[in-house]
């Protein structure tokens, strides 16, 4: 039939915005999930009228379920919290950690207000003294008191992707190295046997006394208590990267490493043009593990030496044996747990930004 | 808070200061000093930093991580001998009197109670001696379990304390020896060393069956309910010495202005706790309730901070000096009292050899530093912070002799004659005696 349906162009044009909507949502779909809020393409999709049926389901598994889940959680630790009489009362639940949350948030603004009072106390004080004409003696100086929640949330953070950097730095070259020559692999090895099972608290007294004898500035771009959790994250965390590394980069692909050979390529060309981008999914594996072990180990680190950070919080809240202390505890590992989704997250979109699949 | 003195100010070489301390009551001047804004009327920066323990302050004050620390009385006096680590380590300013106490576990209690002597109203009579916990060790000795206490430090006055309490109640507290520093050799009564804020969780656990510790780590104990104090010191020994501020001799020497305007700031912080007979102290709990001091529960604080103590559950009797800060010159650095913890650590041991008492005089003044607390005083008398007449200006810094009925055992103690003390206390060494291998020589 030839009659010209009005309709027509018009329901093709939309078919095609349908189309660029979908495009555009699935697109997205792996945005989401990099930051773990995959339940947002189905709830999009059904918005934008695909079977909703289907999104239906979908949603129930991305969100419905995990949201019940968290939900049956918090009613079973809150019916149960109770019942477990210590000695500082009972175990909080989810509703005196939560009045914990708003009380270290309180906490932090009445430090903020403490330090705004220091500056300005300072302020008059220099002012007063340029007044009388002595300037010499006019000093700056940063407040001094407590580090609140946030601070000590922000000092762990800068710690651990401190430990981490050097971490990498000295793991993925070895690896590399590993990796490429079997007698490099053979000298490396029994390194890696040996010291990978350490626990970070066998190293903190090692790293403690080392960090004391050759760092003996005091003021000093780093604090030594900084160096001493940071090097013994390192120290811990950069064996899932080594050990990822050799294991990608020995297993290239047979044909590329001929076509190397054919095209005659120096080594620095064959690692950064051929060995790296091949191993790279291993690599970033290794990076992903290792700055979960890192986060786990600064806070054990923190809390042993008392360095400042969570763990110093965490040390800190214990000693102290108030009333509150056992909430403030559980505050501090929430956080934790958080921080360090959100690290591996992190992690995993930085992946996904450089690799393209998982197997090349 | 008083208006900054209109006199000028020291000039202070370093500013910037980073003081340790344990969450301990007695850390009070430190927080206060703080708080008060005293040490920034001296112009000082500084930041307070609770440390673990005290191994890790002392090791913070000597390797120059920490400028200085609330310490125990034996610390500085330790180092400077070289028991343990060694390094020269002064005391211009003693931090308070008094203040700590012993407590025991429930279980241990119940069996004291038969052999305490009861008041009229039933409740047990204090102080109560040792003699009460003799029949409950030798209760475990005949079993064949050891008896376990903790105490915090080995030259701290919470050990000395502990054992001069056993002792004064006929039990073995156990001697030092140069090649056995646990300080279990012949001991009826096994001390340890345990930090003070675990000290209830370990009673709690069963590794030691009491302490002698610092507040609020008894009234903590009363507060949980997993224990009961038994004694405090200030029923021990009236108005005994306890920490001091401590920093190393280097740094006194580099800084001396610094050092001097550190102690006038901790002079007006223990004037400002002990003014008005303790009108300032629920505010001063306060302040040491904060997470970033004690931290413990107001209440458990208050309890022995403003005058009195809780024993049993309830039993909450008076005790107005249990912490002293700077009445009966409490903040002076008195050489007698160095010279009493190194008689204790002559006494059991870890002092391995018999001293002249010429040699306890040197010592003690090469460590406390009197000249420097009484110039800080005059800046204060002078700026009008301080009254002329609460120190002791013309004191040869030994105290009149402790008498006899200000200690439990009844034995007084001359600071100027430590070598005739050490010989009239009953058990522990005395003359030329040493320790070899298990036993007592001489």
């Amino acid at each position: 039939m030839a009659t010209v349906d009005p309709d027509f162009s018009a329901a093709e044009a939309k078919e095609a915005r349908r189309a660029r909507l979908f495009t555009r949502i699935n697109k997205a779909d792996a945005w989401f999930k990099v930051l773990g809020l995959s339940f947002i393409t189905p709830i999009l999709k059904a918005i934008a009228g695909d079977n909703p049926r289907a999104q239906m389901k979908e949603i129930w598994m991305l969100l419905g379920v995990p949201l019940m889940s968290i939900l049956i959680f918090l009613m079973v630790w809150a019916n149960l919290a109770p019942k477990v009489q210590t000695s500082l009362g009972a175990i909080p639940g989810p509703s005196q950690v939560w009045e914990q949350v708003i009380n270290l948030h309180e906490d932090a603004q009445r430090t903020s207000a403490k330090r705004d009072a220091f500056y300005e106390r300072q302020e008059e004080r220099n002012a007063k003294l340029e007044a009388e004409g002595k300037s010499d003696k006019v000093k700056w100086r940063t407040f001094t008191g407590k580090p609140t929640y946030y601070d000590q949330i922000w000092t762990s953070i800068k710690t651990v992707f401190f430990g981490f950097l050097l971490a990498t730095i000295v793991a993925v070259p070895l690896g590399i190295a590993a990796g490429l020559s079997p007698v490099a692999n053979a000298a490396i090895n029994p390194m890696i046997q040996i010291f990978k099972p350490v626990s970070p608290l066998a190293w903190l007294p090692i790293v403690t006394m080392v960090v004391s004898a050759l760092y003996t500035t005091n003021d000093g771009l780093f604090t030594k208590s900084f160096l001493n959790s940071a090097i013994t994250v390192t120290l811990c965390s950069l064996w899932p990267t080594l050990i990822n590394t050799a294991l990608g980069v020995a297993s290239i692909d047979k044909d590329l490493v001929n076509v190397s050979k054919v095209l005659k390529m120096n080594t620095y060309t064959k690692i950064t043009k051929l060995v790296l981008p091949s191993a790279l999914p291993l690599i970033f594996t290794g990076l992903r593990l290792s700055l979960g072990v890192g986060w786990m180990v600064l806070i054990a680190a923190e809390m042993l030496a008392q360095n400042p950070g969570l763990g110093k919080f965490v040390w800190d809240e214990f000693q102290n044996g108030s009333s509150q202390s056992l909430a403030k505890i559980m505050v501090a590992v929430f956080t934790i747990g958080i921080i360090g989704f959100l690290l591996d997250r992190l992690m995993y979109a930085i992946q996904s930004m450089f690799t393209f699949s998982n197997n090349r | 808070m008083a208006a900054p003195a209109t006199a000028e100010m020291l000039d202070v070489e370093k500013d910037e200061l980073t003081f340790g301390f344990i969450k301990l009551t007695d850390m009070a001047p430190l927080a206060v000093a703080y708080e008060n804004g005293y040490f920034e009327d001296e112009g000082l920066f500084v930041t307070l930093e609770a440390q673990a323990n005290w191994k890790v302050l002392l090791d913070g004050v000597i390797d120059g991580q920490l400028d200085g620390a609330h310490m125990l009385a034996g610390q500085p006096l330790a180092a400077t001998i070289g028991f343990g680590t060694e390094a020269h380590i002064i005391t211009p300013f003693s931090m308070d009197l008094n203040g700590n106490g012993i407590t025991v576990s429930n279980e241990i209690w119940d069996k004291m109670k038969p052999h305490v002597a009861k008041m009229d109203d039933g409740r047990p009579q204090h102080p109560i001696s040792a003699s009460a916990l003799k029949p409950v060790v030798e209760e475990y000795a005949a079993e064949g379990k050891p008896f376990n206490m903790g105490m915090v430090f080995p030259v701290s006055t919470h050990n000395y304390e502990l054992r001069y309490w056993l002792a004064a109640g006929g039990l073995h507290p156990g001697f030092y020896s140069a090649e056995n520093i646990t300080g279990q050799i012949g001991a009826d009564v096994l001390l340890s060393v345990t930090p003070p804020p675990q000290m209830p969780a370990t009673m709690e656990a069963g590794t030691i069956y009491g302490y002698c510790v610092g507040e609020p780590w008894n009234q903590q104990a009363v507060f949980k309910g997993i224990g009961v104090p038994v004694i405090t010191d200030y029923e021990l020994w009236k108005n005994n010495p306890e920490k001091v501020f401590g920093i190393t001799a280097e740094f006194a020497e580099e800084y001396p202005n610094t050092t001097v305007a550190i102690t006038k700031a901790l002079i007006r912080a223990a004037i400002w706790l002990d003014e008005n007979d303790n009108a300032n102290r629920p505010e001063a709990v306060e302040i040491l309730s904060r997470s970033e001091y004690v931290g413990a529960d107001y209440e458990v604080i208050a309890n022995s901070m403003t005058g009195t103590f809780e024993y049993e559950k309830g039993d909450k009797r008076e005790v107005p000096d249990f912490n002293v800060f700077f009445r009966y010159n409490a903040t002076y650095p008195f050489y007698s009292d160095a010279v009493w913890y190194l008689t204790q650590m002559r006494r059991w041991g870890q002092i391995t050899e018999a001293k002249p008492d010429s040699w306890f005089d040197e010592v003690a003044k090469s460590v406390y530093k009197p000249e420097i607390y009484l110039e800080a005083a005059r800046h204060l008398v002078e700026e009008g912070l301080a009254n002329e007449a609460d120190f002791p200006w013309d004191s040869d810094g030994y105290k009149a002799p402790t008498p006899a009925a200000d200690i439990i055992d009844g034995i007084p103690y001359d600071g100027k004659a430590p070598n005739a003390y050490l010989d009239s206390l009953p058990i522990g060494l005395k003359g030329e005696q040493t320790v070899v291998g298990n036993e007592v020589q001489g």
